[in-house]
């Protein structure tokens, strides 16, 4: 079924039968896989359903975000655990028109997100609020190859009323009231790690989210890595391994992949450039976010030229912090 | 009130909501003040005290000035115990290992609802707010404090979007509709301390903060406020808990 069928209908889950076959059309050989990050964009079509890895300002794939939008992908439907400035992003940009998560604003040291309400008071675009649980199990769901996971949350809250594709049932050994959450098994995951090998054995440091589980629900997934390592490196440590290459479609290295967001062990945010960025589109959502896309997304060459304008102390300020981590 | 007091009301609220805490227990923490609060806890008289965070923290062990802008960040786990992913972390909130869940938010009513998604009709909202977070599952599953500055209009009889549930609409109702553990039971802020009344499950002021009267806390409520027979007054910040807290939140990160 494609994705904008889904979206007409409300059904959010394949048929079992259906989520198998994808699978079965995917090359799940131990193949190369990298490509650039412009190639990586071909593997996203317009109406998709999107998965992204990380959560709030943390291991966000912004680099493949800012590729979709040069790309100019449209009509996404995006889902994330919790949504920074990478759902003003997309918003703002036309790629997504639809957002599934459980909080969307740019960080809570910046109040309520202006191009969110932007976009969502004025019916632009469709927020769908789940709690973050329910995104969890909804992920979950959809990795284990099952239509739905019963929760105790959500119950008896207006969240849950919203939200008729979450059936409440009784449940049948207890009796018990029990919320069922439909399997969440995007199109395309796009999902950044610290290291990984040219086939996708993909490595996380630190704060996992919902990674794993959106890795491997999703019917493809773009790996975008601060470095690629060889394959012996990863058999050296298979523990750290938390994808397999074989959920995997295509790896893209790029350093500094999440900025102006942190990547675990590797940088903190730029708060200067988000600073920056959110008094400039807090105060005027529209024409804000038409300049700092302007300048900061078509503005420059290469991922690299987006670097250099966020600034090399900057860079270097949040590498220091982020490797800070390990220091005793 | 910085200058009559000598500390802000932020500052209050923190110092107010770190003293609900008690050692040895289980605290699943949002950011900003509950995060603070449960490190000063932690620091001051509960060194046993287990932080957890959404993003996938347990035993988290804030380094003083280095706060973390969400609860997603690296900063959140340094020193702590262990990492894990954000459902497994939220999980323990639902298998029951959590003792109290903390919490802020931006409208609260007078069963300890609260709503922080929409402002006005959710069908043509005035405001739409970033929504629950992990707020709903934290409030579902554990007995909760809620700590959050005191307004008229953040104090409502009824909020318009019941995000993370209290009572719902008193008496048994929140069982009735499943959630068959925790509760609101705490609501702290800079004007006064609160609790639920057995039954009706319905907000009463336990103690005063120093320097607030009835009539004053009333006209700050926008509902008819209960107060406890045996009514308290909350008290005053110690000099080590305004010194503390400076040391852990210098920058006034999240107590401007």
């Amino acid at each position: 079924m494609a994705a904008n069928d889904r979206k007409a209908t409300g059904k959010t889950a394949s048929t079992y039968l259906e989520l198998r076959e994808e699978l079965l059309r995917r090359d799940r050989s131990l193949r190369h896989k990298v490509v650039s990050l412009e190639e990586a964009t071909s593997f996203v079509r317009d109406g998709d359903s999107v998965g992204i890895g990380g959560s709030t300002m943390s291991r966000t794939p912004m680099g493949m975000i800012w590729a979709l939008i040069r790309a100019g992908r449209k009509g996404l439907t995006c889902s994330r655990s919790i949504v920074s400035s990478d759902g003003d992003l997309l918003y703002a940009s036309g790629v997504c028109d639809h957002m599934v998560t459980s909080w969307f604003s740019q960080g809570i040291l910046w109040g309520v997100s202006k191009v969110m309400r932007h976009y969502v008071e004025s019916g632009k675009a469709r927020y769908d609020e789940w709690s973050h649980m329910a995104m969890g199990m909804r992920f979950r769901a959809g990795a284990m190859g099952i239509p739905f996971m019963p929760i105790r949350s959500m119950l008896g809250s207006d969240v849950c009323k919203q939200r008729p594709e979450a059936i409440e049932i009784d449940c049948p050994f207890t009796g018990e009231k029990l919320l069922l959450v439909p399997a969440l098994n995007p199109d395309v995951a796009l999902i950044h790690v610290q290291r990984c090998d040219a086939y996708g054995n993909a490595q996380i440091d630190g704060l996992q989210f919902m990674d794993v589980d959106l890795a491997m629900a999703a019917n493809k997934v773009i790996l975008t890595t601060e470095r690629i390592v060889s394959n012996d490196q990863i058999r050296r440590a298979p523990d750290q391994t938390k994808i397999p290459f074989f959920a995997v479609d295509a790896v893209v290295e790029l350093p500094f992949g999440c900025a102006p967001h942190e990547c675990y062990g590797v940088y903190e945010p730029m708060l200067r450039h988000m600073e920056y960025y959110v008094a400039l589109v807090n105060d005027d959502p529209v024409k804000g976010m038409q300049q700092y896309i302007e300048r900061f997304v078509h503005g420059p060459k290469s991922w690299s030229e987006f670097l250099a304008l966020i600034g090399i102390d900057e860079l270097l300020e949040a590498a220091r912090a982020g490797e800070s981590i390990y220091d005793a | 009130m910085l200058k009559k007091h000598g500390y802000s009301a932020a500052e209050l609220l923190t110092i107010l909501s770190a003293r609900q805490l008690g050692d040895g227990q289980v605290v699943f923490a949002g950011v900003g003040i509950p995060l603070l609060a449960a490190t000063l806890a932690q620091r001051l008289r509960c060194p046993g005290l287990t932080i957890l965070f959404e993003g996938g923290v347990i035993g988290a062990f804030i380094e003083p000035g280095k706060l973390p802008p969400s609860t997603n960040d690296q900063r959140c786990t340094k020193r702590a115990n262990m990492v894990l992913g954000s459902a497994e972390v939220l999980l323990l909130l639902q298998r029951g290992y959590v003792d109290v869940g903390f919490m802020g938010g931006a409208q609260v009513d007078q069963y300890g609802n609260l709503n922080s998604s929409f402002i006005g009709d959710p069908a043509r909202p005035k405001t739409r707010l970033p929504g629950t977070g992990g707020g709903n599952d934290i409030a579902s599953l554990a007995h909760m404090i809620v700590a959050m500055k005191h307004e008229k209009r953040r104090f409502v009889e009824h909020v318009d979007f019941v995000t993370s549930p209290g009572y719902l609409r008193g008496g048994d109702t929140r069982r009735a509709s499943g959630l068959l553990a925790g509760g609101t039971f705490r609501v702290v802020t800079d004007l006064a301390v609160f609790g639920f009344e057995a039954d009706k499950r319905r907000m009463q002021v336990m103690s005063l903060n120093p320097g607030v009267s009835r009539e004053e806390l009333q006209d700050n409520t926008g509902f008819r406020l209960e107060f406890a027979p045996h009514l308290g007054v909350t008290e005053p910040p110690t000099d080590q808990e305004l010194a503390l807290l400076h040391e852990l939140d210098p920058e006034r990160l999240y107590t401007a």
